[in-house]
């Protein structure tokens, strides 16, 4: 009990902490003096008042929202002992498998830079900048020569090195017996099976019904799409982000998604919000960053190219590179198993007061980083809300999907749920599929990676986030890369080579 | 088996039997080679003939049919892929023409509010004979753009905006203008094409002129200078009209299209960059931007779900039924001056642009769409159209004239409305009333074919 209460109060500790920087906070402030005005506040009960004005005005919903969203995002502490690393990664076999994946990048970065003498950051000179201004919207139309950068690395590369991943503690021994692991993933971290999923997906369940599903045109929708699209207008009325994320479970009707989408992440777009955009514009045209190239080459090889989203190309760089900028994204560092690349100042090596964080948010783009925006393109059409949003799904769930960490999110344990479920409810297929070498996890990983962008259309696509917000979990990109495998099961069972494999799923999605 | 009727006439198909009769084979032919050439040859007992063999099914081109029609004899069963006088409605100067008469007549029989619902197509003036008139509306609105279009060209080519009058100036100078110096110099006065007492045009008179220069006719139209814009492009819509006669007027809408973007940015400050404005693919095509792989459309579908995640469903199915209003009201206008033959069918291709307001404006009519496929998904969408209008047209004798639908295609219009609603009366004042069109929704092709035809079949044991 006693353990209990101490959690607790540390943890609204630490939220308390956080909201006290919070613009909300300021504003929570400023309506606490306005409202001193008001006849119905008086001075014996002045708490009592002033709290009764929040809850009938709707600041209190807001402070309620921001609360739900500091839970979902960071994690509890687990110890008020443990060192931050914990936070980021409790295992310290996977903190340094992630640290040394993290000095290849940065390797493989410093490489590029010094064949192509291209340095990591320079300031633009001034004609420059204004060229870049004015092509601010259409920055698509430009055609510089990439052909000399390369992807820092492709998802693939990642797969190579997760898989020779290890636990030092684990001994094996080198016959293979029941406990060895037939996939690719050799590490032992909990997954859940079919019972703990069906109970945690509980809403997903074949007698609830579901956007998507049971809005089709054969379905009449007094059934139910007419009443949960009415259920969503209320929630959205309500402004209530925990019934929002309960709702979104069921699918968000198209109409109401971008603002549910807003709801549950807690993005109000205030002007300083919109300062804060004008600001990372205005830092992108002052200086040039070799990763400004990387994501130039990454929109040009993937969204550009895509039958969906090659419209949206302009609003793809004026995110991305913004993006790169954005110092606010070190923040969530502090839960995320990598750590924010470190370049020095020419001459200074080595010397900390010259170091600083490269790209300055910390995040180097990789082979398909730009399909996280893609899709999202289709909801906001205002560069700053898209922005605002990105940001958010990113620092929420998108850098699990790149970085090794035991988290039951990150990519490692959905790689092993992938396989598990496979292995479990499909043994045949998944024998069959190993024997002519064409491990699943091949296949399906650059799908879980992207959270499946440009795989599935985009409807669809929005769909399945709508269970990613909803669940406030990724395990859902494992369970459906699954019932992908299950679904073509049958002719699956035919195919000779990983070739073909590969080739009958593409006409799957 | 032939019959002529004299040296120069031609006969197709065989004389005997009843009109519905089902025949052995189907005998087409074509002069096109892309995916209609795959479709026919693909279709379960047609057999293609060439050159001067007889055929029971032509898709030809329009210069073929302004040529050889008249002189050709068609038994009743034989069809034919154009109407006689289709340029009534694809040539713009023409369909102008129709469409004012046709708001005229709409205005004096049911008032000012249902003549309104004609005013989809962007103010257009006849060039070079309604110059004067053209002249007094510029003056009007200064400042504005507007577009000048070739009446008969296809494919984005000789188009150009201006905003002076002066830009024109330099074109008249060109060989259309020498024609139109000389007309300057008279009086305004009527149009060159002498317009018959039925209202229909004759093509031959233009060239009946006092000059000897071939007079390309120009239109100038009031440029939307604010379009709708996705991704800060331009676009347009192509959505396919099937027409299968015009008196009474039976047309069918395909749910599938697609709209096609410009590949660079959208800006009024560079008129002269026509890669910007023109939305064909073929000038696309030729812009230094044109990535081949990655072709500038997107299925109507996609454009549907990009709409209602942006837009009010209401304000979406508004759009919608004013895009049907499109193609009801353009129809009706030519309903009268098209020659209707039962022989004849024709497939248009409408092309609407949208603006800002969600207001959807009439930019042509072609009766020659494109059946080119410039990707896979499009191939597949052609291919799709065109087994869907030989299913229609219905050579195999296989439908009942009842339905209203066949594959992707939605009966939109049966001499008045048609409702939505399985079995009901097509009454539009009933307020249940639904049109039966279903622009940029799922289509359910395949199956909805494998149940028709499973149904006919039953039938037809049925009362056998």
């Amino acid at each position: 009990m006693l353990q209990e209460e101490s959690d607790l109060s540390l943890i609204i500790a630490q939220i308390v902490q956080k909201l006290k920087g919070s613009s909300l906070y300021a504003q929570l402030e400023r309506q606490a003096w306005a409202s001193l005005q008001r006849p119905e506040i008086r001075l014996e009960s002045l708490k009592e008042d002033i709290k009764e004005f929040f809850k009938i005005s709707g600041w209190e919903k807001k402070l309620q929202n921001a609360v739900y969203s500091e839970l979902n995002v960071y994690p509890l502490p687990s110890h008020p002992a443990a060192p931050p690393e914990h936070l980021k990664e409790p295992l310290v076999y996977m903190r340094k498998a992630q640290g040394s994946w993290e000095k290849r990048i940065l390797k493989s970065l410093n490489s590029m830079c010094t064949e192509l003498s291209i340095p990591l950051a320079r300031k633009r000179p001034v004609g420059q900048q204004k060229e870049l201004l004015n092509k601010w919207n259409e920055m698509g139309t430009d055609e510089p020569d990439l052909s000399l950068f390369r992807p820092v690395y492709a998802p693939k590369d990642f797969l190579e090195v997760l898989i020779n991943l290890r636990n030092p503690n684990y001994e094996n021994g080198d016959s293979l017996s029941f406990r060895t692991h037939l996939g690719l993933i050799q590490v032992p971290l909990k997954v859940k099976d079919i019972p703990e999923l069906k109970e945690c997906f509980v809403e997903l369940g074949l007698n609830t019904g579901q956007l998507g599903i049971d809005d089709s045109t054969q379905v009449p929708p007094e059934l139910f799409e007419n009443e949960h699209v009415r259920i969503g207008q209320k929630v959205l009325a309500e402004q209530d982000s925990a019934a929002a994320q309960q709702y979104i479970r069921q699918g968000s009707p198209t109409a109401l998604r971008a603002e549910l989408w807003a709801l549950i992440l807690n993005i109000s777009s205030q002007p300083e919000d919109i300062l804060y955009y004008e600001q990372l514009k205005t830092n992108v045209i002052q200086h040039d960053l070799l990763v400004d190239s990387l994501i130039y080459k990454d929109v040009k090889l993937t969204a550009s190219n895509d039958d969906y989203y090659f419209v949206f190309e302009d609003y793809l760089y004026q995110v991305l590179l913004c993006f790169s900028r954005d110092t606010s994204v070190l923040g969530h560092f502090a839960y995320n198993s990598a750590s924010p690349p470190k370049s020095y100042i020419r001459g200074k090596l080595g010397l900390e007061e010259y170091a600083v964080f490269y790209p300055p948010n910390g995040v180097i783009p990789f082979h398909g980083f730009s399909m996280y925006v893609a899709p999202l393109c289709f909801l906001y059409h205002e560069p700053y809300k898209l922005y605002q949003t990105f940001r958010e799904m990113y620092v929420r769930f998108f850098f699990r999907l790149h970085s090794i960490s035991s988290h039951p999110s990150g990519i490692v344990s959905l790689c092993l749920l992938f396989e598990t479920l496979l292995q479990t409810y499909l043994p045949q297929l998944f024998y069959h599929l190993r024997e002519i070498g064409a491990q699943p996890l091949r296949i399906s990983f650059k799908w879980m990676v992207r959270a499946f962008s440009g795989y599935l259309a985009t409807d669809q696509l929005l769909l399945l986030w709508d269970r990613i917000l909803g669940y406030n979990s990724l395990e859902i990109l494992a369970v459906l890369a699954a019932a992908v495998f299950a679904f073509r099961a049958v002719n699956l069972m035919e195919v000779t080579s990983l070739a073909a494999a590969e080739f009958l799923l593409i006409f799957l999605l | 088996m032939s019959r002529p009727k004299n040296q120069n006439y031609k006969c197709h198909g065989s004389s005997k039997g009843k009109e519905r009769e089902q025949r052995a084979s189907i005998r087409f032919k074509t002069t096109l080679m892309n995916t209609l050439t795959d479709v026919l040859r693909n279709r379960p007992g047609w057999v293609e003939v060439k050159d001067e063999g007889e055929w029971d099914f032509y898709w030809c081109d329009v210069s073929w049919l302004r040529e050889n029609f008249d002189h050709t004899y068609m038994d009743d069963h034989v069809r034919i892929n154009h109407f006689r006088n289709h340029y009534e409605l694809t040539r713009k100067n023409y369909m102008v023409k129709n469409l004012k008469r046709f708001r005229r007549q709409l205005e004096r029989e049911a008032g000012k509010l249902e003549a309104a619902k004609c005013d989809f197509f962007p103010k257009t003036f006849e060039m070079p004979c309604e110059y004067h008139l053209f002249v007094e509306e510029f003056r009007k609105h200064p400042g504005i753009t507007w577009i000048m279009k070739p009446v008969a060209r296809s494919q984005g080519k000789g188009i150009f905006l201006f905003r002076r009058l002066k830009d024109i100036m330099d074109w008249r100078k060109g060989t259309a203008g020498k024609k139109f110096a000389s007309l300057e110099a008279q009086p305004a006065r009527a149009p060159t094409a002498t317009v018959n007492p039925s209202g229909t045009h004759d093509t031959r008179s233009s060239d009946d002129q006092k000059d000897e220069l071939p007079v390309e006719n120009y239109v100038a139209q009031r440029y939307i200078e604010n379009p709708y814009l996705i991704g800060g492009r331009k676009f347009d819509l192509r959505v396919y009209v099937l027409v299968m006669s015009y008196l009474p007027l039976r047309a069918w809408l395909y749910r599938d299209g697609f709209a096609r973007f410009s590949n660079t940015r959208f800006t009024l400050t560079s008129i002269d960059d026509q890669y910007v404005h023109l939305t064909n693919v073929a000038v696309q095509k030729t812009s230094p931007d044109y990535h081949p792989k990655k072709g500038c459309k997107w299925m109507l579908q996609r454009f549907r779900q990009y709409l209602a995640s942006k837009h009010s469903p209401q304000a979406v199915e508004a759009l919608f039924s004013e895009i049907d209003n499109i193609f009801i009201k353009s129809l009706q206008s030519v309903q009268k001056v098209i020659i209707s033959d039962k022989h004849c069918f024709e497939l248009y291709g409408y092309d609407i642009l949208i603006d800002q307001d969600l207001k959807p404006w009439l930019l042509e009519v072609n009766a020659s769409p494109s059946l080119t496929a410039s990707s896979q998904e499009d191939y597949e969408l052609k291919t799709c159209l065109l087994e869907d209008t030989l299913h229609v047209v219905d050579m195999e004798a296989r439908l009942t004239g009842k339905e209203k639908r066949v594959g992707g295609f939605d009966l939109m219009w049966n001499d008045g409305p048609v409702s939505r609603e399985e079995g009901a009366p097509d009454l539009p004042g009933m307020g249940n009333f639904v049109t039966n069109t279903h622009l940029g929704c799922v289509n359910d092709r395949k199956n909805q074919l494998q149940q028709l035809f499973r149904s006919l079949q039953v039938q037809k044991k049925a009362s056998s």
